[in-house]
């Protein structure tokens, strides 16, 4: 086990956002963490690198516990992509860079140059290495979020709906992206999705939230009509197509 | 995980060189206009004897240390340098390079492009303290002997006084970003009420004072770089050198900060921990140069707008390249204040003040984006 979260609740002042949250995950696998807007994703996300500090419970990776520890230490294990960041006037080799910040003491050496050169080759960079993040569209400014957090060189990686604002092209080449990192490198990846139909292709395990709970947890099997109706509220068939499972909606006169 | 090593990239390597390049660059303009600030004046000294003069007084200094007693025979070209420009001069260096830091700080804590220890009220503030020292405790009196020389007697307790006073403006504007957001409205926006709350308090005062301690106060609110001694320029010296370091060791963090606040604890940084810290010490190097010079504006705002213009907002190069060009700015600033309306010289914040409504406006123009 890589990451292993055990009875995590979280409170905003005194309502209940998340609880009971228990779940496993092993290298080379991708979470996907679905569930309607305001149904504590991102909470859960967050809880799990300590941004926020659960109520009660564990966060362990590779056994040592997350939430003694302290911000540098759990920034070498666990990279945090949030929804959005900001772009100031800085070079994209320099914005990866600052993913080295856990590990630098008081300068870069050369071990860090190499690889953040290394992440901006996986991430077909290269040729923007020095234009300025605020000057880049947004699939290239989440690729440049992704690879700092790759340089972190993380046993875990956290993404908060990675693909939001992406077209479509941009959305399959940074769930490939974060696929290939999984099985090539021995991490994990949670994410926070959306698209059912997203995460049905690119993720492996599958956590289903409904009111703060795990509705459903396991492989692609629980994603099943009656749980996505359970969760979202919405009528819906799953189809099969080229051996990807598809989620489609139906019209609610009518089902 | 675990990366193949890529190659060193040349061409990075050559931007980060030219970066260097450019705050190298700054440095022998710096230098240069050192000489020349201390040239220029009433009695004019060629850049050479100038260069001499420092040269000799220095090696003459270092021989006084090693062997006690000699006497020194200073020239008078000598006793203009040492006594009065050179002090002057590098009390503007030492205050720009001050006021600069914490400026380009403050803009990244605040997370937005008009923080600055003037904008944000931090300067009055420090007015109000050293007006409620001179008038309420008493620390400040005239000597008419010298005809414009006012001399506050115990200007540690005016200082610490200041001090006070900043760093309770500074809890003033750490409280309401934390309620409010620091946004650049709110920012901006309290900044003036607190700048105007302590104009009113220091009017309020200056009412009740005598004649003495208002010269004094009014003579104090001039922010100017000549009345440091060599012992208050130590001590300047002293911090601003403490809280440079101190900033430029955090510029990963604020490169981080910058990034986003999630972002930045993702990457282990203590986000709230930082900005507090650096508030603080802000507000210290704020109130140590506000209170042995005065009030002087703007050098803190428009230093940092300028090098980001230069070299972009990597912390790395900007902090460090807000330090050069403080310098240069305020030395230049005090350069052309002595000799603009000679025989009179005019205290270098009468200059600066005239350098903020540009900048105001070009940001204005520009956008709130740092």
């Amino acid at each position: 086990m890589i990451l292993d979260v055990d009875g995590v609740a979280f409170n905003y002042r005194s309502a209940s956002v998340i609880r009971d949250i228990t779940f496993e995950l092993s290298p080379h696998q991708v979470l996907a963490i679905l569930g309607p807007n305001g149904v504590g994703k991102t909470t859960l996300l967050k809880c799990m690198n300590a941004i926020l500090r659960p109520k009660s419970g564990s966060v362990l990776i590779e056994g040592a516990d997350l939430l003694t520890a302290d911000r540098m230490e759990i920034a070498r294990k666990v990279g945090y992509v949030p929804q959005r960041c900001e772009a100031g006037r800085v070079t994209v080799f320099d914005a990866v860079l600052l993913g080295r910040r856990p590990h630098i003491g008081w300068d870069m050496t050369d071990k860090d140059i190499r690889i953040v050169e290394a992440a901006i080759r996986m991430l077909h960079l290269e040729d923007l290495a020095l234009r300025y993040i605020d000057e880049m569209s947004g699939g290239e400014l989440q690729k440049v979020s992704i690879a700092r957090a790759l340089v972190q060189e993380p046993r875990v990686l956290l993404l908060d709906e990675p693909t939001s604002s992406l077209d479509l092209r941009n959305q399959l080449e940074i769930l490939g992206i974060v696929r290939r990192v999984t099985t090539e490198h021995d991490v994990a990846a949670v994410m926070t999705m959306h698209d059912l139909n997203m995460a049905l292709r690119y993720a492996d395990r599958f956590i289903l939230l409904k009111d703060g709970v795990i509705h459903a947890a396991g492989g692609p099997d629980v994603v099943t009509p009656e749980i996505i109706e359970a969760v979202y509220g919405v009528p819906v068939t799953v189809e099969r197509y080229n051996g990807f499972r598809f989620v489609v909606p139906l019209d609610p006169e009518t089902a | 995980m675990h990366f193949e090593d890529g190659a060193i990239p040349t061409d990075y390597m050559g931007y980060v060189r030219q970066k260097h390049l450019w705050i190298l660059g700054g440095v022998v303009i710096l230098f240069l206009l050192l000489i020349v600030s201390i040239s220029v004046g009433a009695v004019s000294i060629p850049p050479y004897e100038v260069f001499l003069s420092i040269v000799n007084g220095i090696v003459d200094r270092i021989h006084l240390l090693l062997n006690p007693g000699t006497v020194l025979n200073p020239t008078s070209t000598d006793r203009i340098v040492w006594n009065i420009r050179l002090p002057q001069a590098l009390a503007a260096i030492v205050a720009g390079i001050g006021l600069s830091v914490a400026g380009v700080a403050m803009q990244s804590i605040l997370r937005n492009p008009l923080g600055s220890p003037f904008t944000l009220g931090i300067s009055n503030a420090g007015a109000f303290g050293a007006a409620v020292s001179v008038i309420v405790l008493g620390t400040g009196q005239m000597q008419s002997t010298i005809a414009d020389a006012v001399v506050l007697n115990n200007p540690y307790v005016t200082t610490l006084v200041a001090f006070i006073f900043c760093l309770l403006a500074t809890a003033v504007i750490l409280l309401i970003s934390r309620i409010r957001g620091a946004s650049p409205e709110v920012m901006v926006l309290a900044g003036v009420a607190l700048s105007s709350l302590f104009t009113a308090g220091t009017m309020f005062l200056q009412y009740f004072a005598d004649d003495t301690q208002l010269a004094a106060v009014v003579f104090w609110t001039f922010g100017d770089v000549g009345r440091a001694s060599w012992q208050e320029l130590g001590i300047m010296a002293f911090v601003t050198v403490a809280a440079s370091l101190y900033f430029i060791a955090n510029r990963w963090n604020y490169n981080a900060i910058d990034a986003g606040d999630e972002t930045a604890k993702g990457l282990g940084v203590s986000v709230e921990a930082i900005r507090d810290i650096g508030m603080v010490v802000a507000a210290l190097v704020s109130a140590v140069i506000v209170s042995f010079l005065g009030v002087i504006g703007f050098v803190g705002l428009v230093c940092p707008h300028m090098v980001r213009r230069l070299i972009g907002d990597d912390q790395r190069f900007l902090i460090p390249g807000s330090c050069v060009m403080g310098g240069i700015l305020l030395l230049a600033s005090d350069t052309v204040a002595r000799v603009i309306v000679a025989p009179y010289i005019l205290p270098v914040a009468v200059l600066t003040a005239f350098l903020g409504a540009p900048v105001f406006i070009y940001l204005l123009l520009r956008g709130y984006r740092r």
